[in-house]
């Protein structure tokens, strides 16, 4: 008996002493807070996107993490609510984020002012305001992906290209979700349309916003619009697609932004046969042809299980790699700076803005942060329907810049 | 709670209708003035004293609703967009006129109150589900006026950075002062509350919204007291936005939609219809039982799986079992948490000699 105790006592000392000299060494945790949405009203996004982010974060974690410190995620459903991501905040707040991931529009804003007094840097890609894209007034938050301004400018940009590189006179058909998020490209576009000389019609789609057989057969028949530039959400894209393919409209001139870019938003036009030819434009790449989604297969695969089924979704899974991608590396260039894992959300701030042409093999837009430009960029790319899946459609572009910084610094 | 009646005896009318009518009550008040005042802003950190502060706010918007839903018998479905009347009247008051909190929160509660007017003028044709589809179409047409209307919704994102509340020179910014700020609010909006639904007004309410025809008889004049029901109400509801607003530093109509709505409406019939104490039940419970659950899951489930694999879990199974034990608290109880709490107190008050 005596024995047993002493021998238990001992090995107790031996674990202390081994944790003890572990955790000299032992670098530190960084802590990422993510709010995600996979029960609410943008769940078909959140069930691919956050999981993506978790496979990334596991990838990095098991090659030995940032400079050798490990991440944790610390996620939070917030069902789009904003009370919910508040609380979210707080919690990721008191568990020490470095960065956290913001979900939605309404709930970025809502905790925009709270970045800029804590010093937590916080991302919005995809949405929030674009003029949230400025980073003399929102230093904290980086939208870090094509504002609805720059992809106006993107879309006029590759309607130009398909319309034959003249736009003068030319009709354009813009049809929109009628909330905030979907007129905030309209000043950009009423901009460019005396800049370029093409004639600009809006067709607003009243919430919930699946209900467009009028305004469809409105550009289709009377109108007669020479190209479409489309910014739906939900369940909108899929019927829109419908609806122009039963009016026998060509659906390569159409373009939507990109929250109608999704594999699931195809399926429920029908099918890939059913869309042909339709475009979106991306802020990540699409399809699983990137090393870095080969790597995480392989991690799943020596793991002994099947890869991630997300994946099946590449255009939101790899929105998900973008947002945890550029997170990391903003935390690297910060530990780089810092010379230990000992960092803050300051830091990483400046590790955000320290981030100059970050590629990941092709998977991202060269994304080059400035003190200015919190988007790293404004680049988007159009990827087409043709097959069995979506192909790109021209290179990564970022069109009328110059617009978009102008109207950035006027707000 | 746990006081002895026995040997008080009530020798006027007006120490039957007192708010406290034993001394022990009294005491009771203060101990929790002081836990709330002094013990919570000085015990807990940041992120406890933002769920208290959601909840604070939860409870003004649902003290509204429940005297209008709970005490005057009118269903009401478009409660959010009377806090987003109150959100907005009280963003563009601070931002264009630099008026102070105790200015706009009163004002925004007014111009609440008059939209909720006119919305409860057809009140006196309609009843039930027909008003509450009415209340409906109020919901989406104030939805659509702040959206559309630039000089109301402040630009084309229809929202307007506030600056935060100041008091006597401070800046209440961080979650402990704002915690003060809203508290003070709350409690005001309690005690207002326990005050009207005692007085000639709120007995009005309670005899309408029980036997319509028989209140008229006995001199009630009930379209007057449903638009005093509808005005109170949305008073309450324009101060919960106004509240919203400051604490979240935006206004945003996002936030006040249909859903949230809903939410406030569960909030009511959870807590207990026609009870003040419920409504503070129903905003606390509503609030912080997604956030109990989700911490519980947390602490247990991290044992049986990876962190990523639990994020899917914990969202799924958090809905499951916030409306699992909905249920049950309705089967158990179905007039709410507040008659729950009443059972549990009349339980004792004869403990242990109860037969």
């Amino acid at each position: 008996m005596n024995h047993l105790k002493t021998g238990l006592l001992m090995a107790g000392m031996v674990a202390g002493v081994a944790t003890m000299a572990t955790s000299a060494v032992q670098a530190k945790t960084l802590i990422v807070g993510m709010a995600c949405d996979r029960t609410g009203p943008t769940q078909s996004v959140g069930v691919v996107l956050c999981p993506a982010y978790h496979d990334y974060v596991k990838l990095i974690n098991s090659k030995g993490g940032v400079m050798g410190n490990k991440v944790k995620v610390i996620e939070i459903d917030t069902q789009y609510k904003v009370p919910a991501s508040v609380e979210a905040y707080q919690r990721f707040k008191k568990e020490g984020a470095v960065v956290v991931a913001l979900w939605g529009t309404p709930m970025t804003q809502a905790i925009t002012p709270n970045l800029n007094a804590d010093h937590i840097p916080g991302t919005s890609p995809g949405f929030g305001t674009a003029a949230a894209a400025n980073g003399e007034k929102y230093p904290y938050l980086f939208p870090m992906a094509a504002s609805y301004w720059s992809q106006a400018g993107a879309a006029v940009t590759f309607a130009k290209q398909e319309l034959g590189g003249d736009m003068k006179g030319k009709k354009i058909a813009f049809i929109f979700y009628d909330n905030p998020a979907g007129r905030e490209p309209l000043p950009v576009l009423d901009k460019l349309a005396k800049m370029e000389g093409f004639e600009l019609k809006k067709f607003a789609i009243p919430p919930p916003g699946v209900e467009m057989k009028v305004q469809v057969q409105d550009i289709v028949r009377r109108y007669r619009a020479d190209f479409v530039i489309s910014h739906l959400f939900g369940k909108g894209p899929a019927v829109h697609i419908k609806e122009f393919k039963r009016m026998g409209f060509p659906l390569k001139k159409v373009l939507s932004f990109v929250w109608g870019a999704g594999e699931s938003d195809i399926n429920g036009a029908g099918g890939w046969a059913k869309a042909q030819g339709y475009n979106a434009l991306n802020f990540a790449g699409v399809g699983s042809d990137y090393a870095i989604l080969d790597e995480i297969k392989a991690m799943y695969k020596a793991q002994g299980k099947d890869g991630p089924k997300q994946m099946v979704n590449s255009v939101y899974y790899n929105r998900g790699i973008l947002a945890a991608a550029v997170h990391l590396k903003a935390m690297e260039m910060a530990i780089k700076a810092k010379g230990s894992g000992d960092i803050t959300g300051e830091d990483v701030q400046k590790g955000f803005l320290a981030i100059k042409d970050f590629r990941l093999d092709g998977i991202l837009p060269p994304l080059d942060f400035t003190e200015l430009d919190h988007e790293g960029g404004g680049w988007a790319r159009v990827f087409r329907v043709e097959g069995d899946g979506f192909v790109p459609a021209g290179d990564w572009l970022r069109g009328y810049r110059d617009v978009v910084i102008e109207m950035l610094k006027a707000e | 709670m746990f006081h002895r009646e026995s040997g008080y005896f009530k020798t006027s009318y007006q120490a039957d209708m007192a708010l406290y009518p034993l001394p022990i009550a009294k005491y009771t008040i203060w101990a929790f003035l002081a836990i709330f005042f002094v013990a919570c802003p000085m015990l807990l950190d940041e992120y406890h004293l933002s769920i208290i502060n959601l909840v604070a706010i939860a409870v003004v918007g649902v003290l509204g609703l429940n005297i209008l839903v709970g005490y005057t018998g009118q269903i009401s479905i478009g409660h959010a967009a009377f806090m987003s009347v109150g959100a907005y009247t009280a963003a563009n008051l601070a931002t264009k006129l630099d008026l102070p909190f105790w200015l706009t929160v009163p004002l925004g509660g007014l111009m609440a109150a008059f939209i909720g007017i006119l919305v409860g003028i057809p009140s006196l044709r309609i009843k039930g589900l027909y008003l509450a589809i009415a209340t409906l179409a109020a919901q989406f047409i104030i939805e659509w006026i702040i959206n559309h209307t630039p000089s109301i919704s402040g630009g084309v994102a229809a929202s307007i950075e506030m600056p935060r509340p100041v008091f006597f020179g401070m800046e209440l910014a961080n979650q402990a002062e704002l915690y003060y700020f809203l508290m003070f609010i709350m409690v005001i909006a309690i005690i207002g509350a326990l005050n009207l639904v005692r007085s000639r007004i709120g007995r009005s309410f309670i005899a309408v919204r029980d036997q319509e025809i028989a209140a008229e008889i006995i001199g009630i004049n009930v379209f007057k007291t449903k638009l005093i029901a509808f005005a109170v109400s949305s008073f309450y509801a324009g101060v919960c936005g106004v509240m919203y607003t400051y604490y979240l530093g935006i206004a945003n109509y996002e936030n006040f939609q249909l859903i949230t709505s809903i939410d406030y409406l569960a909030m009511v019939i959870i807590g207990g219809l026609g009870s003040i104490l419920g409504s503070i039940f129903g905003a606390a419970f509503i609030t912080m039982l997604p956030i109990v659950i989700r911490l519980w899951m947390e602490a247990f489930g991290s044992i049986f799986v990876d962190d990523a694999a639990l994020a899917q879990v914990i969202a799924q199974f958090r809905l499951i079992i916030f409306g699992g034990l909905i249920i049950v608290f309705l089967v158990v109880e179905p007039d709410g948490l507040a008659k729950l709490w009443q059972n549990i107190r009349n339980y004792f008050r004869t403990w242990p000699f109860s037969y």
